[in-house]
């Protein structure tokens, strides 16, 4: 039977089993929406601006391994979606994003709305797509969601001419397809995790490194079951949170620019390093020559050839999916008649268990004034540990990634690569849409939160009830660090004056408002914000927080990953 | 090192604002690019000549190698190659100067293919350092316009790059 271009858009959608379309309507897309009035397979979400629309998508991929999917119009549709779609390109995460064009007859005439969608996002995608002819819609459809999913995951565009969702055409779904010059390496080269695990073996100092790979990739299990069967030390990135439980002993925490003493110190001083699904970048090891200072041979699996040996030459490359290279690697281990070298092993734990004893993420406990760090804290308690953490980019996000100390995979949703403020509460969207019984709470600051605050009248159109977590201390609090670090303390437009009464403001969208002033408040509210009471309301917490914290450790910009700038003593 | 690479791709619209978007984004030299089908129309042949130590160059190939209209890359200086470049240059031929600017042209192995009293055009052939040897070795002063195709390459014998 024949469809129309926008009948076959919504029907592909449904096939692919989308649960939700995040999207804002306008001229372009006017057919398509047509369609989706007359669904029922997938539920669209309709937010406030295109952006939060990418975002909520990207967070529904992080949190569930699934394609997250959005839809926007032409023009400033498609130029609003830029900044999502940048953001899941750094971080690697499968979103389709459909767009709409103006008719093809117009393309390139500056039409109403009209943008170069396909040149605007080939520097921020994974590939993109414009369809200009209706036949070739439900293959390209297919293409974008194999290309989003597999290999190294990550956003693809499909551009849509209006004209092409009226046209006709035989509409057939394909199961599959092949396509000449896309196919992703699965498993791994089986002489070099040979040469892997002897490595490790014989390693006296060694080290494994995980990244949002192994949290992309699923292979928290098999790195757990890999790492203590090995009972070497280990470390997570601000991607990889999660990818091994923070609470098990054998993670030093997250390693880089704000990463613990111990996980710095050993990265710097081990023999043999195992790197999973990371990529050694600027924030993590810091400056590379510095790296290199210290002889040690790096093994680094990765599902992308290009991320290997592109800051740090690497002695063994792996190039396949983590999962099936890890548990290759841990049946050629189970296989080994050599073991580790325990009495190295033991001299190695001393010296880690050395530079742990810094405690390196102690903070002042006393004090009239709220301790964002305490904050963090107490909402891990209080969520039990469980909770799925969504959050913006600053000094709260560093708190957030060093305090809440996830043990399961995919609970950390955050911009680890781009950097955007604003993702925290349409991530915390995406991720309560979900999983609609889970505990959701975005970790933000006065700042971040008002770059898409919009979307309060989202999550009431939607009854999404997400809790807000603001430690605000009335500064864009990392660019006032840097200030005070690096700038003689000059806080040049760092300062949030003329801030709104965030009580009253989620009041009027019909949420919960909660202003704390005192750390004995602090963990009343927040059980009252997770209280059955409160399960289907969201609540914005406004935490006045103190002003002067800043983040610890921290290696400055350019230097090396040992040249740590600790808290002061307490 | 100069390097000449050799794709081959989807011929899709945009394919070459892929390849050249790869290269200004990342920062990485293109001295030359040329791109056309080939017998088969739905492929593309590109020759891109670039320099780069070894470590760009290895991260170009990969970089390449990742878009997802390639199908394949190759690195033609890796081997044993054949690299030429066609190259019009009109010059003034007048006089003494006349004469002279054919036998140097014939020396090349150029060709003239227009003639007026006052120019020749001169076609020629060869690898870009051949060119470069003829633009040195004639005056110029006598050079009214240039026009380079920039490097094709193919692999010497056995070696080529199919889809």
């Amino acid at each position: 039977m024949e469809a129309t271009g926008a009948e076959i858009v919504v029907r592909c959608l449904a096939e692919e089993g989308v649960e939700f379309v995040f999207g804002y309507p306008g001229g372009a897309v006017l057919n398509i929406y047509d369609e989706i009035f007359k669904q029922n397979k997938f539920k669209h979400v309709l937010v406030r601006h295109e952006q939060a629309a990418v975002h909520a998508a990207d967070a529904y991929a992080r949190a569930t391994g699934r394609v997250g999917v959005a839809l926007v119009t032409s023009g400033p549709g498609v130029t609003n979606a830029v900044t999502g779609i940048a953001t899941a390109y750094m971080d690697s995460i499968p979103i389709v994003v459909v767009t709409g064009q103006v008719p093809t007859a117009a393309i390139g005439l500056d039409a109403f709305q009209e943008v170069d969608t396909v040149g605007i996002t080939r520097p921020c995608v994974k590939h993109n797509f414009l369809v200009k002819d209706v036949k070739d819609l439900a293959v390209t459809m297919k293409k974008a969601f194999i290309i989003a999913s597999t290999g190294r995951p990550g956003p693809v565009v499909v551009d849509v001419p209006k004209d092409v969702t009226a046209h006709l055409t035989e509409f057939e779904y394909p199961a599959t397809l092949e396509m000449r010059s896309y196919s992703p390496v699965a498993k791994g080269h089986s002489g070099q995790m040979k040469r892997a695990v002897q490595m490790l073996l014989e390693a006296k100092r060694p080290m494994i490194y995980t990244g949002g790979g192994v949290v992309l990739g699923d292979a928290s299990e098999q790195l757990a079951e890999f790492t203590r069967l090995l009972g070497f030390p280990i470390t997570n990135t601000l991607m990889g949170l999660g990818g091994f439980p923070a609470t098990d002993r054998q993670n030093l925490g997250m390693l880089g620019m704000h990463g613990t003493y111990e996980a710095n110190m050993a990265m710097q001083h081990c023999d043999v390093l195992l790197a999973v699904g990371a990529r050694f970048d600027d924030r993590v090891i810091g400056n590379p020559a510095h790296f290199a200072r210290e002889q040690r041979r790096i093994i680094h699996v990765d599902i992308d050839p290009s991320s290997i040996s592109k800051r740090v030459r690497v002695d063994v490359p792996i190039v396949g999916d983590v999962q099936n290279v890890l548990a290759d690697m841990l049946v050629l281990l189970k296989q080994a008649k050599e073991k580790p070298d325990a009495a190295a092993l033991n001299a190695w734990w001393t010296q880690i268990e050395l530079w742990r004893s810094k405690d390196c993420l102690k903070y002042n406990r006393n004090g009239a004034i709220i301790k964002p760090q305490y904050v963090v804290e107490k909402l891990w308690e209080v969520t039990g540990g469980d909770a799925f953490i969504t959050s913006d980019v600053g000094q709260h996000q560093m708190w957030a990634a060093q305090y809440y100390k996830f043990d399961k995979p995919r609970r950390w949703i955050n911009s680890g690569g781009l950097g955007t403020m604003g993702v925290g509460l349409p991530y915390a969207m995406g991720v309560q849409l979900a999983f609609p019984d889970a505990q959701v709470a975005c970790i933000t600051g006065e700042s971040s939160i008002q770059m898409n605050i919009q979307e309060l009248s989202t999550c009431k159109q939607y009854r999404i009830p997400v809790k807000v977590v603001t430690l605000n201390n009335r500064y864009m609090g990392m660019v006032r660090q840097w200030q005070e670090f690096f700038y003689g303390s000059r806080y040049a437009e760092s300062y949030m004056e003329s801030l709104p009464d965030f009580v009253k403001l989620a009041e009027s969208y019909g949420h919960v408002g909660m202003r704390i002033d005192k750390p004995e408040d602090v963990e009343a509210a927040l059980k009252e914000a997770f209280s059955p009471a409160l399960k289907e309301r969201m609540v914005f917490m406004d935490f006045q927080t103190d002003q002067t914290e800043n983040v610890f450790p921290m290696v400055e910009g350019g230097k090396g990953l040992s040249e740590m700038i600790l808290a002061e003593e307490l | 090192m100069r390097h000449i690479i050799s794709l081959l791709m989807e011929n899709e619209a945009g394919a070459l604002s892929r390849v050249a978007g790869l290269f200004s984004a990342r920062g990485y030299n293109i001295e030359s690019l040329t791109v056309a089908p080939t017998e088969d129309a739905t492929l593309s042949r590109m020759t891109i000549v670039t320099t780069g130590s070894e470590e760009i160059i290895e991260q170009i190939t990969k970089q390449l190698n990742k878009l997802v209209d390639v199908i394949k890359v190759m690195d033609l200086t890796e081997g044993r190659h054949i690299e030429r470049e066609l190259m019009l240059v009109k010059v003034k031929a007048v006089g003494t100067g006349r004469e002279e600017m054919k036998r140097t042209a014939d020396i090349f192995r150029g060709r003239i293919i227009d003639v007026t009293d006052a120019t020749y055009t001169i076609e020629l052939t060869g690898t870009g350092s051949k060119l470069d040897a003829f633009l040195e070795a004639i005056d110029s002063a006598f050079i009214i316009e240039t026009v380079r195709t920039g490097a094709s390459g193919i692999g010497r014998g056995e070696r080529s790059l199919k889809a």
